[in-house]
């Protein structure tokens, strides 16, 4: 008999740079030991996850990051009195830092769960501290720096050889080939994501993902490493495939043993012609094509409502190899009475 | 020549690399000459089995049978370990 739970899930924004709500809310929809009830937590009135009902029993709006944590927990109280929540998985990197300071109280208070990474895992693997990360925990990452000001470039271009990537902080990255360009492009981004920008060495080779699991004492619950087989122009996995790479999925193991990482993440590498992998990129939440696991028999979603609950999980040991996805995009015809009610007394 | 021992060939010529996860086609004879491989026949062995099969010489399995191997490696799908 499954345990009855009610699970709320942010990222409900299912669109061409897809969030993981509406996928998380999949695996878990297929869980073999919980009967889910799904609150989805939504921030626009046209996420779609908002009007998917087959998925997504009942959603509310809550306060954007920039609010702060009380107007977010005075939300989160309202929505239990209704609910009853067991455990929220927050699904946006912008929103996890409210929700890890929060974390401790909804325990303690309400009882609802969460399974996310501590501040210092956060904040070392935050972009402007990968190299470090990488140094630390015995992973090749590309030599990279922070830039606060385009006068720093001549000083910086003598570090570096072109090309080299420009990031953003949180969201953004581009290859310039000269001075200019690496002007051009830190004005681009700091005028959207702010300061620092990060000047990274440019790796040539495929780009290889990982999806993985820790239960914050140092072991490895679960990695799937893809490929992406299909890139939309922002970047993203339209189509990818489940590798059989050992020394990937090792590599991944080792960042969730060494950092005792809690909670999900997304691993984004690159492998050269060598064979060689260095770590681009870690996001603190697992990516919106984590139904690819579950898919290959790894239900990391599952694993880590149980993680958040207490209860015991063993680490997965295999996974379907060749196993794909292929996104596509889908028209729902919404009736303007749900889009007014979401829009106006911010439940649906 | 080597195929690697997990990339996957189905019967219709369609080769799956799970390492890469490349994936390919190739003809009848692309598949046979893999096949062969798999097999660790040497090329003599392979050369035999082609020139005796196919109305073709001895120069044009040559320059066919290089390009299609350095392919395979190129592509990942062999090692060059003959």
């Amino acid at each position: 008999m499954k345990q009855k739970i009610t699970v709320a899930v942010s990222g409900l924004n299912n669109i061409d740079s897809p969030g993981p709500g509406i996928p998380v809310i999949r695996a878990l929809k297929e869980s073999k030991d919980f009967e889910v009830r799904i609150i989805g937590l939504s921030y626009e009135t046209l996420e779609p996850g908002l009007y998917m009902h087959d998925l997504v029993d009942k959603s509310y709006q809550i306060p954007l990051p920039g609010a702060g944590i009380d107007s977010l927990l005075e939300r989160i109280y309202y929505i239990h009195e209704q609910e009853k929540l067991d455990v929220i998985i927050p699904n946006f990197d912008a929103e996890l830092a409210n929700f890890m300071k929060i974390e401790p109280l909804l325990k303690s208070d309400l009882g609802i769960s969460m399974f996310l990474p501590t501040q210092e895992q956060f904040d070392e693997r935050h972009k402007a501290n990968l190299y470090e990360f990488g140094e630390k925990h015995g992973v090749d990452v590309p030599f990279s720096k922070m830039m606060f000001s385009t006068a720093e470039i001549p000083t910086i271009a003598s570090e570096f050889s072109y090309p080299m990537v420009v990031k953003g902080k949180f969201y953004d990255a581009y290859i310039a080939y000269n001075p200019e360009q690496v002007a051009n492009y830190f004005n681009k981004i700091s005028a959207k994501w702010g300061l620092p920008i990060i000047i990274q060495e440019y790796v040539f080779g495929s780009e290889v993902n990982v999806t993985a699991l820790g239960d914050g004492k140092g072991n490895a619950i679960s990695a799937v490493p893809m490929r992406k087989l299909f890139i939309t122009d922002k970047g993203k996995a339209w189509a990818g495939i489940s590798l059989d790479d050992e020394e990937l999925v090792n590599i991944a193991n080792r960042v969730l043993s060494s950092s005792k990482w809690r909670g999900g993440m997304e691993l984004e590498f690159i492998k050269t012609a060598e064979n060689k992998y260095y770590l681009l990129e870690i996001n603190p939440r697992f990516p919106a094509w984590v139904y690819l696991a579950a898919g290959c028999g790894q239900n990391q979603p599952e694993a880590l409502v149980k993680l958040a609950l207490g209860q015991a999980v063993e680490p997965y040991k295999e996974y379907d190899i060749g196993k794909m996805f292929i996104r596509y995009s889908f028209d729902m015809i919404v009736d303007l009475k749900e889009f007014e009610q979401i829009s106006t007394i911010g439940e649906l | 020549m080597k195929i690697k021992k997990n990339v996957a060939i189905s019967e219709s010529g369609f080769i799956f690399n799970p390492t890469t996860g490349d994936s390919f086609s190739t003809n009848p004879i692309g598949l046979e000459i893999i096949r062969m491989l798999k097999e660790e026949k040497s090329k003599d062995e392979i050369r035999k089995s082609i020139l005796g099969k196919y109305i073709t010489d001895e120069s044009t399995f040559e320059k066919d049978y290089y390009d299609f191997v350095m392919m395979l490696q190129s592509n990942q799908v062999a090692d060059d370990s003959e």
